[in-house]
């Protein structure tokens, strides 16, 4: 290898491995575990947006809080349960496993589970489908050539 | 029964929706009924250096309502609020909500003050201490700071009569019958 090459190696490895001057490791930290929280905090005023992706006044005050909530100090979840207790389990976008949810999270697996009980059922008792001829009545049979009689003609 | 099966999903399905999409999506619980107030360290509107806190809330029944000089809605309640200011039934203690000094000033200089107090809340701090989502939002506040109701809308003199002042009826008899 030419000098010029290891040169170029080792202030790729110098600037992979050094912190950047303008931020901490713990900005960057604080930056990443605010944006998880907001993505999971729905926008009161737009509802069907996070409050990451809300342009709502409300919404950017709400990011301001969750950061200098995580700065000072509190866990993602005491974020979460802080804007819980004021606003409800509505503000989270991913609904908690609690009474009146439950409903809610057993279903899908409850229709997956019933599903498969039926397709082993299906599998074990296969339909066989016979098909009945019940006979003609008289009637049906003088109908029947009558019938006949008229495509000869 | 076969036959029927279908029928009686139908009606289920039909009654899940019909109990859902009845309900408005924008009526959000209100998760501070019964919870005292929060606290906080906020200046007044006209006075950057004068500062409230809960304790200004305390020793009377008070009406407090977020409002903002952006609020169309707000404009429409005032006059039931002007109202509210001279027959004393509650204090009237406004939150100023998101807005600048100079507008709030302007707004309430064309429309009147109804408030005995006004606290300014520039940064929502609170407001999302509160769990409000909109203006105008208002709270009744009881004397030791709890706060007993939370209407979220315009106060029409409807709202009034047939809401809010049972509870302060409500609030008033708590006192005389320990």
């Amino acid at each position: 290898m030419k000098l010029t090459q290891y040169i170029f190696i080792i202030l790729m490895i110098i600037a992979v491995t050094t912190k950047p001057s303008f931020s901490t490791v713990s900005e960057v930290e604080i930056e990443r575990r605010a944006k998880k929280v907001e993505q999971s905090l729905r926008c009161v005023v737009c509802q069907n947006q996070s409050i990451a992706e809300s342009d709502a006044a409300l919404a950017k005050d709400m990011r301001q809080l969750v950061r200098s909530r995580i700065r000072s100090g509190d866990s993602d979840e005491a974020v979460l349960d802080f804007m819980q207790t004021r606003y409800g389990d509505y503000v989270l976008l991913k609904p908690p496993v609690q009474k009146n949810t439950f409903v809610l999270w057993i279903a899908p697996f409850a229709g997956l589970i019933l599903f498969f009980c039926w397709l082993i059922y299906r599998s074990r008792n296969p339909v066989t489908e016979t098909l009945e001829v019940s006979s003609l009545s008289s009637d049906e049979k003088n109908k029947l050539n009558k019938l006949k009689e008229n495509i000869k003609r | 029964m076969r036959r029927l099966l279908p029928l009686i999903l139908f009606i289920i399905v039909s009654l899940g929706f019909a109990i859902g999409l009845s309900k408005d999506p924008r009526a959000l619980p209100s998760q501070m009924i019964d919870k005292p107030f929060p606290e906080f360290i906020l200046s007044d509107l006209f006075e950057p250096e004068k500062q409230y806190s809960k304790v200004d809330l305390e020793n009377e029944i008070s009406l407090v309502n977020v409002f903002g000089s952006w609020c169309i809605s707000c404009v429409q309640e005032h006059r039931m609020l002007m109202e509210l200011s001279q027959n004393k039934t509650v204090k009237l203690i406004g939150i100023n909500w998101r807005d600048t000094r100079p507008a709030a000033e302007r707004w309430l200089t064309r429309y009147q003050n109804p408030y005995s107090k006004i606290i300014f809340d520039e940064e929502s701090q609170l407001a999302i201490d509160l769990g409000v989502t909109g203006a105008p939002e208002s709270f009744l506040v009881d004397r030791s700071g709890y706060i007993r109701y939370k209407h979220v809308g315009i106060i029409t003199p409807e709202v009034w009569n047939n809401i809010l002042l049972p509870v302060v009826q409500d609030i008033n008899n708590d006192i005389n019958s320990p």
